[in-house]
């Protein structure tokens, strides 16, 4: 996971020659976990100790004159400051971005109330692909006929919960510890302590128990991330009842868990635990688990990674309550109909992980301080990711990046927002097209997709008036894939026939996720299919499951080439 | 399987005319021109492909289909592959399920010519496919462990053979159902590879009893109620025990007598060799005599020298599962095979080297009583380490035993019998002897290590006086 780093660093300028055109980002970052500069728990106390007191005296202040109108309204519109950009959030989202403004020339500063990295590198992405990769392993030592077809023979595979753990943890320092050195060694100041916003363009930042400091900027990048997302009546205890927080700690491996919510991070957890020999449980709210992907991927990946494994799963249910263990009790989940509401069963489990998803982390920045609103805790912002004011105006010099505006929770489309938020503060007009922003989910085999479903794309089309056709290709047909034993897999694109624009790939087999951005760089490229499928790959690789996708797709031969397909679309 | 193959192609109606499996054969879909009411079959898409997995059906009973349309997605060892109707007409019954596996050439489905004949079709689908159901095959391969060889009862297995195919053990009364964590037996805990298996080895899990945390139903519970529905449902019937046997007739195995044929094909992956033992029983003979009394039984004495005997080699008490490594049982169980009707079923005596030789008799007693009363826990029947079979009361003098794949060794013991034998000082004198014969995986188990175990045996029974400590 050099990536962070390395990728964020190395994001194609090139990209920009085309002003209309977003940055390819090559980051594959999973999706599933994603950053939070701070915690939870240590801004709560900030807000007792200081934005209370601070609240009550700004909004006296604020309640005659409207922030947004002007800085001098507020009396206080610093001549000089001592920062031209101050980012709140030291994760992947606003780490993207200090890198970027100092290769800008602006002096940056980053306040992080907990640690560098955020959920992505201390509690997600960065931890559950240490779980993922023992798990991948796990796998296939364990399938005596996948050996056997390889004409290997392993003596009886077993782990060392703790040794596992600890390879988790170590990667997560790890990372760590080149993000914070990234940034040192680039001059970026990363001030302790907890930020709020007391005004436009000024900010104070401190920890419990010390003076705040006060700090201007020219701009702001709010950049707080989220925290798991817990519904209400479940108690989580952080162990037999816990989140991805806890669960990435790996400080046990139940004989039975249950998992809330089947979408990436429940879906990736199944994949660690079943490896490590647990029974799982989904309990989806909606009618069909993995909710979100293709629903063609999704039912091949039901197939080959729910089906066959010890899993069961209750679906179109609500687990309204769910009850830690203890006194020699398991863990009761109470369920009940997601449309009757009537009571339906009760689960007696070891475990329960709650992967409901993740809640914006934008309690005490002190927004209220310049009449901003959130929206069930995401801060509203436009497709430049400037924020909006409750009366619907934009805030000058104040910006939202990654899960706390809610765009598209991802780590990569954090710092792709944040990369061009700093294009837009250093007087280039730049819009991010979330539509080539790639996704990933890593379970065994992964699964991936770029831009929009089948159904999605197909109301697309019949609102806008264009024919949309579907290709296919399997991994069963490719030598690598075969060489590896790896046959099960398929890769969809969905296209435009008439110009050859590339709509979505889903692909669901061997390093999906290490394939899909050839189509998401197509898509942030503009490059369309009558293009690309006179780019070689070589041979024998995974990547021809693309080429031969891209081969196959039958583009009208009046589509002509080399032309822009469409403007990139923003969400 | 066989059953499988035979249901498909027993021509259970007059309109069926049963063809050959090498019709079947060659380019994919294929259908067999039967009247009005058409089997689909698992067509063989490979030349290598033996079965096929139903991906998804594309249709749905009642569809109309037109010729030439796709039915069926099929996932051989190759590709998936869409399968299409050669036939016009409506899909009156599916006979397996998606995700069911089935062998090229067995029938996956009917197609009625007309709407009026569906009707007929699910009917007959329903009178064959219960035996030929995508599971059956993985429930083979689940069964017992314990029926092992052949049974000492040969006229009762075959009493069963008129019998019509169990489809499946249903009712397993092992004792209550009742556990904690059921509320009083309203509902059912049971973890999800328990449901999944119980679904493929059709074992009702409201007759499981669980053995996992908190009484919850775990998937050996589901194994173990499999076997013992097994054991269970063969002759359970009350009896169409035909007094005749039809000659000349064909006829499927019951589900037992499945697991049975499994589990002895199984056991020729194991390399096994044998290493017999004359042991003088005057001592043991005297002793139980003696002891008799007290509800002593020779059972528990054989067993109980056993287990002192293997305390001292635990290389003997060891099991080798996956080829690769062994295990050194952490206990002595000791299994004893005990003939039941159309079958066997072997109780285990747990921590025999431990429990006294009047407790361990008592043991003994109950097992059998539940056995023969059908209400055996799982975990008294598939615990056992080492197997001892005994068939000295029926005046064999000497017979060797199929290892049961997942043990160590097995020891068959002859009937002791008075024999003329030289004695070291000259004399001719009689003496009681019986052969046993040790059959062992030679993966772990060596010769010298029987020897050595058979040698302390043999002092042991000759010398019994540590058996009632």
């Amino acid at each position: 996971m050099h990536s962070i780093c390395s990728q964020a660093t190395a994001v194609p300028r090139s990209n920009f020659a085309f002003d209309s055109h977003a940055p390819a980002l090559p980051i594959s970052k999973p999706i599933n976990l994603r950053f939070c500069g701070l915690r939870k728990e240590a801004f709560g106390f900030s807000g007792l100790t200081h934005s209370c007191s601070s609240r009550v005296r700004f909004t006296s202040r604020g309640h005659s004159k409207r922030i947004s109108a002007s800085a001098e309204n507020n009396g206080t519109p610093p001549k000089s400051f001592d920062y031209d950009l101050i980012i709140i959030g030291a994760g992947v989202g606003g780490h993207g971005a200090a890198l970027h403004a100092v290769e800008k020339g602006l002096k940056t500063a980053i306040i992080e109330g907990d640690v560098v990295g955020g959920t992505c590198v201390n509690r997600g992405c960065v931890p559950s692909k240490a779980l993922l990769a023992v798990s991948g392993k796990m796998r296939e030592l364990q399938s005596e006929h996948h050996m056997k077809a390889l004409g290997l023979q392993v003596s009886a595979a077993g782990y060392d919960r703790q040794g596992v753990a600890d390879h988790a943890n170590n990667l997560a320092s790890k990372i760590r510890s080149n993000l914070t050195n990234s940034m040192k060694a680039l001059g970026v100041d990363i001030l302790t302590g907890f930020g709020t916003v007391v005004g436009p363009q000024k900010v104070k930042y401190g920890k419990v128990g010390f003076p705040d400091n006060i700090v201007t900027a020219k701009d702001i990048i709010i950049a707080t991330g989220s925290v798991p997302f817990v519904p209400k009546g479940i108690e989580v205890d952080g162990k037999t009842v816990i989140t991805s927080d806890h669960a990435l700690k790996l400080e046990s491996v139940p004989d039975w868990i249950a998992i809330v919510g089947s979408g990436y991070i429940g879906l990736e957890f199944s994949d660690v635990y079943t490896a490590l020999g647990s029974e799982v449980t989904f309990i989806e709210a909606l009618d069909q688990l993995m909710p979100g992907f293709d629903p063609e991927i999704g039912k091949l990946a039901q197939r080959v990674l729910i089906n066959p494994r010890k899993i069961d799963y209750h679906t179109g249910v609500f687990a309204t309550k769910i009850t830690p263990a203890k006194d020699g009790k398991p863990v009761t989940i109470e369920l009940i109909d997601a449309k009757t509401k009537e009571p339906k069963d009760t689960l007696e489990v070891d475990a329960a992980l709650i992967a409901t998803g993740r809640a914006p982390f934008t309690n005490g920045l002190g927004l209220e301080n310049i009449n901003v609103e959130t929206q069930r805790g995401f801060v509203p912002v436009d497709e430049r990711m400037q924020v909006i004011d409750a009366n619907g105006n934009l805030v000058p010099h104040l910006y939202c990046i990654g899960d706390a505006n809610g765009k598209m929770m991802l780590a990569h489309a954090a710092s792709a927002q944040g990369i061009s938020v700093v294009e837009q503060v250093t007087g280039r007009d730049h819009v991010l097209n979330h539509l080539s922003i790639p996704a990933a989910c890593f379970t065994h085999p992964e699964i991936s997709m770029v831009g929009l479903t089948e159904p999605q794309a197909r109301e697309k089309a019949e609102k806008e008036g264009f024919e949309v056709s579907v290709a296919k290709t399997s991994f069963k047909a490719n030598t690598k894939a075969l060489a590896e034993n790896e046959g099960e897999g398929l890769a969809k694109l969905i296209y435009r026939p008439d110009n050859g624009e590339i709509l979505g790939v889903h692909i669901f087999g061997l390093h999906a996720a290490d394939l899909i951005h050839e189509a998401s760089n197509a898509i942030a490229l503009g490059t369309r299919i009558q293009d690309i499928k006179f780019a070689v790959h070589a041979h024998p690789t995974l990547s021809e499951v693309l080429d031969e996708l891209f081969k196959s797709a039958k583009v009208k031969a009046t589509a002509s080439s080399h032309v822009p397909v469409s403007e990139p679309v923003a969400v | 399987m066989a059953n499988v193959l035979q249901t498909s192609f027993l021509p259970s109606t007059s309109s069926l005319r049963r063809t050959p499996i090498s019709g079947s054969k060659g380019k994919s879909p294929v259908l067999q021109v039967k009247a009005k009411i058409r089997e689909i079959f698992m067509p063989a898409l490979s030349s290598t492909m033996t079965e096929g997995k139903i991906v998804s059906w594309m249709k749905s009973e009642g569809d109309k289909l037109s010729k030439g349309e796709s039915v069926v997605v099929v996932e051989s060892d190759k590709a998936d592959m869409d399968v299409e109707s050669f036939h016009e007409g409506f899909l009156a019954a599916i006979m397996v399920e998606e995700g069911g596996v089935a062998p090229v050439g067995s029938a996956i489905a009917l197609l009625a010519e007309t709407e009026d004949e569906i009707a007929e079709a699910k009917a007959k689908s329903q009178s064959s496919s219960s035996s030929s159901s995508s599971s059956s095959q993985k429930a083979v391969e689940e069964q017992p462990k314990q029926i092992e060889e052949a049974a000492p009862d040969v006229p009762a297995a075959s009493s069963v053979a008129a019998a019509p195919p169990v489809s499946a053990p249903k009712t397993v009364a092992l004792g209550s159902a009742v556990h904690p964590a059921s509320e009083g037996g309203k509902r059912i805990v049971a973890s999800p590879y328990a449901k999944k298996l119980a679904k493929e080895l059709k074992v009702d899990l409201w007759t499981v009893v669980g053995t996992g945390p908190m009484g919850r139903i775990v998937a050996k519970d589901v194994e173990a109620a499999a076997v013992a529905g097994a054991v269970d449902a063969s002759p359970g019937k009350p009896a169409p025990v035909a007094p005749g046997i039809e000659l000349g007739t064909v006829v499927p195995f019951t589900t037992m007598q499945g697991a049975v044929s499994r589990n002895m094909v199984e056991s020729l992956s194991v390399p096994t060799f044998r290493v017999g033992y004359t042991i003088t029983t005057n001592a043991l003979d005297a002793l139980y005599k003696k002891i008799k009394s007290k509800g002593v039984t020779m059972t528990a004495l054989l067993a109980k020298a056993t287990a002192l005997a293997l305390a001292q080699h635990p290389v003997v008490n060891s099991c080798c599962r996956d080829g690769n490594s062994f295990t050194y049982n952490s206990s002595i169980n000791v299994a004893v095979a005990v003939a039941i009707d159309g079958g066997l079923i072997t109780p285990v005596l747990q921590d025999a080297d431990k429990v006294d030789i009047y407790t361990l008799s008592r043991k003994w007693k109950e097992l059998v009583d539940k056995a023969r009363a059908k209400q055996l826990q799982p975990h008294e029947y598939n615990t056992g380490t080492f197997t001892l079979s005994n068939l000295g009361m029926f005046g064999v003098d000497r017979f060797d035993a199929i290892l049961p794949p997942g043990t160590g060794a097995i020891m068959a013991v002859g009937a002791s019998q008075p024999t003329v034998v030289a004695s070291k000082d000259g004399r001719i004198g009689m003496k009681n002897q019986m052969q046993v014969n040790v059959t062992a995986d030679h993966r772990v188990i060596y010769g010298a290590d029987l020897a050595a175990f058979l040698q302390t045996l043999a002092k042991i029974v000759e010398d019994p006086k540590d058996l009632t400590f």
